[in-house]
């Protein structure tokens, strides 16, 4: 039998804004099989995002959704986590939302270890707005402010995350659709921050300007650079060269937040 | 039973207020001179099972508290002048979602860094015109720490009732100064939670105004699902551009608060009747204006003292009525005129209205509001 989606698509709220070709439907997708693999009951969950075209998929998701202001969805979510630590809380956002103005919350929600599985949609371009270089964008690309090559240099988000605290880090692509859900759902199991990494280059605002004949060939391109972190042990430096490792990057146990602010509580109603 | 005594400081009052009012959630960031709130609450929410974080920046704090409050708790922060600039648009984030919450904001120098530990009462436009976009405002300007106390009681109430964020602004004086006060006895002051829906949750729609200009508004977790976004939106939460749908919305989140300025608007007045002069003061300058008053009636002026309680609503009705009899009004302030203006436009040029200006770091002292009232002609 194939998978019913519309268990957990809100009724009436299709379709969807996105473009032709744009992996954040995948992506949705895929999380959606995660959710349900997890067994997560729908009005126990918070979907919580930004602003932009990847923070838009909260509203199409029937849970309690939580679409935030630019940036903001990290700090929201520790807001409501903290407030009620039973409800699983899911984050969603684009790369500029989540590590340019939002870097600040999203290296401290690493840090926290809070309990909360954070989904970046890394299109490598502010798409909502219509193309202007992000924190992602590589050296030397194109975008609507960087008519002559983009002159910085682009965060690994993945090394980010794992720098700043995050316990659980993986990474795909929009084109390896069915490892999207086991990559969410191993973050989802996972008990601390887990940052999911999905690459889906938008073809509108990115593909575009960066000599993309078409949507195919832009999903051959994440087929092409994708290496499995098991596959990259056996490859030298040079065989590397511009390659991404997808899978789970990193994983570790650490202490989690909202079960140290219990102890806080604990100690606290002891001492009283 | 002899009722609780202390003697506090304003801003350790205003955190005990918080605490008395049913606050469960405290999100912030260090600032002076606000911070002795977020250290009383670190102390005592953990106590009641409630939860306090410091998080990375003021932004960061206006967040997790709508995100603490959607989840259903009360929810506190205190931030002074830099800490306010930076919450500004998730304040109107708050407004637009309606989302109940507090912001005790304790009046510094400023722009910018300013005098951190001096004085002012220079935020109260802010208060009203800090976030961008029209959306309701409730701003409170105790004068005393048991004023400050009961008045947080009351802004947690306002927050509820009317689904929107209020703020709450000592000045620095008021925050900082150790006053005797006398706590209130479970029950004794009124407190109000917010409206949950009745309605079975798949019915639920969290802007329904079938139920009123302040719709009831779930929790998260507590068995509604539903859509909350800064956008502007229809009844069920999802964003809408329709004209028809914008405007009723918006004016209707301006009318819960304006058409309710009744309720929320508190002031007093002291030997206004007969006055020939008024003076329209608030916060710490009231208690120098009311000194002044009593001063000036010893030398045969009839003054009187008309001391705000809340900013907004601004009780411009009453000001106007006043203005009918009065010879002038003097508005005396720890800034360059911010109250001046609204007093101006409130008495609508039926009597003069001088102002007495310090942004130095130094109270205003009664001899300064005496000698104005000498110039009113
Ligand atoms: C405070 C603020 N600054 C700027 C914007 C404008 N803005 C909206 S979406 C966006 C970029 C979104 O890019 P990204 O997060 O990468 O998501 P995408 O649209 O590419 O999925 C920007 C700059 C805003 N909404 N709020
Ligand atoms: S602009 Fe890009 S990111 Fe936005 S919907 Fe279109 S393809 Fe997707």
């Amino acid at each position: 039998m194939s998978f019913d989606y519309d268990k957990y698509i809100r009724p009436g709220k299709l379709p969807h804004i996105w473009c032709p070709g744009c992996g954040h439907g995948i992506v949705m997708k895929g999380l959606i099989r995660a959710i349900d693999a997890c067994g997560l009951k729908k009005e126990e969950t918070a979907i919580v995002s930004g602003i932009g075209c990847a923070s838009r998929l909260p509203g199409y998701m029937d849970c309690c959704t939580l679409h935030t202001a630019h940036g903001r969805a990290a700090a929201f979510a520790t807001g409501v986590k903290m407030a009620r630590p039973e409800m699983n809380v899911i984050l969603v956002g684009g790369d500029g939302d989540g590590t340019a103005i939002g870097g600040n919350h999203f290296i401290h929600a690493c840090r926290r270890n809070i309990n909360m599985t954070y989904i970046i949609l890394n299109n490598k371009i502010y798409g909502m707005t219509g193309g202007q270089f992000s924190p992602a964008t590589p050296t030397g690309a194109k975008a609507s402010t960087t008519p002559y090559g983009n002159p910085d240099p682009a965060f690994d988000i993945a090394k980010l995350a794992i720098g700043a605290g995050a316990t659980f880090v993986a990474r795909g692509t929009a084109f390896h659709a069915n490892q999207i859900d086991k990559l969410i759902t191993e973050a989802i199991q996972h008990k601390g921050f887990s940052v999911v990494e999905i690459l889906d280059d938008c073809p509108t605002t990115y593909g575009r300007r960066n000599k993309f004949k078409s949507v195919v060939e832009m999903m051959n391109h994440l087929k092409d650079i994708a290496v499995p972190v098991k596959a990259a042990e056996k490859m030298s430096p040079e065989q590397l060269q511009g390659k991404v490792l997808t899978g789970v990057l990193h994983k570790e146990e650490k202490p989690e937040y909202t079960e140290q602010y219990a102890q806080v509580i604990e100690r606290a109603q002891a001492a009283k | 039973m002899a009722k609780k005594v202390a003697f506090l400081q304003g801003n350790e009052a205003a955190a005990q207020g918080a605490l008395y009012a049913g606050c469960k959630f405290f999100a912030g960031y260090p600032i002076t001179p606000s911070t002795e709130v977020a250290e009383v609450m670190s102390v005592e929410l953990p106590k009641v099972g409630g939860k306090f974080i410091q998080m990375e920046d003021e932004i960061g704090a206006m967040a997790a508290l709508i995100g603490g409050s959607l989840a259903g708790s009360k929810a506190l922060t205190s931030t002074s002048g830099p800490g306010l600039s930076l919450k500004q648009e998730l304040i109107g984030y708050a407004c637009i979602a309606e989302v109940p919450c507090v912001i005790v904001n304790v009046m510094r120098g400023g722009p910018s860094t300013g005098m951190p530990t001096g004085p002012s009462q220079s935020d109260i436009m802010s208060a009203k015109w800090g976030t961008h976009g029209d959306h309701p405002a409730i701003c409170l300007v105790p004068a005393s720490v048991q004023e400050l106390y009961e008045e947080t009681i009351r802004a947690f109430n306002l927050a509820e009732k009317y689904r929107t964020p209020v703020m709450i602004m000592p000045d620095e004086i008021v925050a900082h100064m150790r006053e005797r006060i006398v706590f209130a006895e479970p029950g004794e002051i009124e407190v109000i939670d917010r409206t949950a829906p009745t309605v079975e949750p798949s019915k639920y729609k969290p802007y329904d105004t079938s139920f009123g200009d302040v719709p009831p508004l779930a929790a998260f977790g507590s068995g509604y699902k539903f859509h909350v976004t800064g956008l502007n939106k229809l009844p069920d939460g999802f964003p809408t551009t329709k004209a028809e749908y914008v405007q009723a919305e918006e004016e209707r989140q301006v009318r819960k608060v304006e058409g309710n300025a009744a309720d929320i608007m508190k002031w007093e007045e002291y030997l206004c009747d007969d006055a020939d002069i008024i003076v329209v003061a608030f916060g710490s300058t009231s208690r120098s204006a009311r000194f002044a008053v009593d001063e000036a009636r010893k030398q045969g002026i009839k003054a009187g003292l008309f001391r705000l309680i809340t900013f907004w609503p601004f009780p411009e009705a009453r000001l106007l009525e006043l203005s009918k009899k009065a010879k002038g009004f003097i508005t005396p302030e720890m800034n360059l005129g911010m109250s001046h203006g609204v007093v101006k436009a409130a008495v609508e040029g039926n009597a003069p209205v001088l102002g007495i200006f310090r942004v130095d770091g130094e109270p205003i002292n009664p001899g300064q509001i005496i000698d104005k009232m000498k110039e009113v002609k």
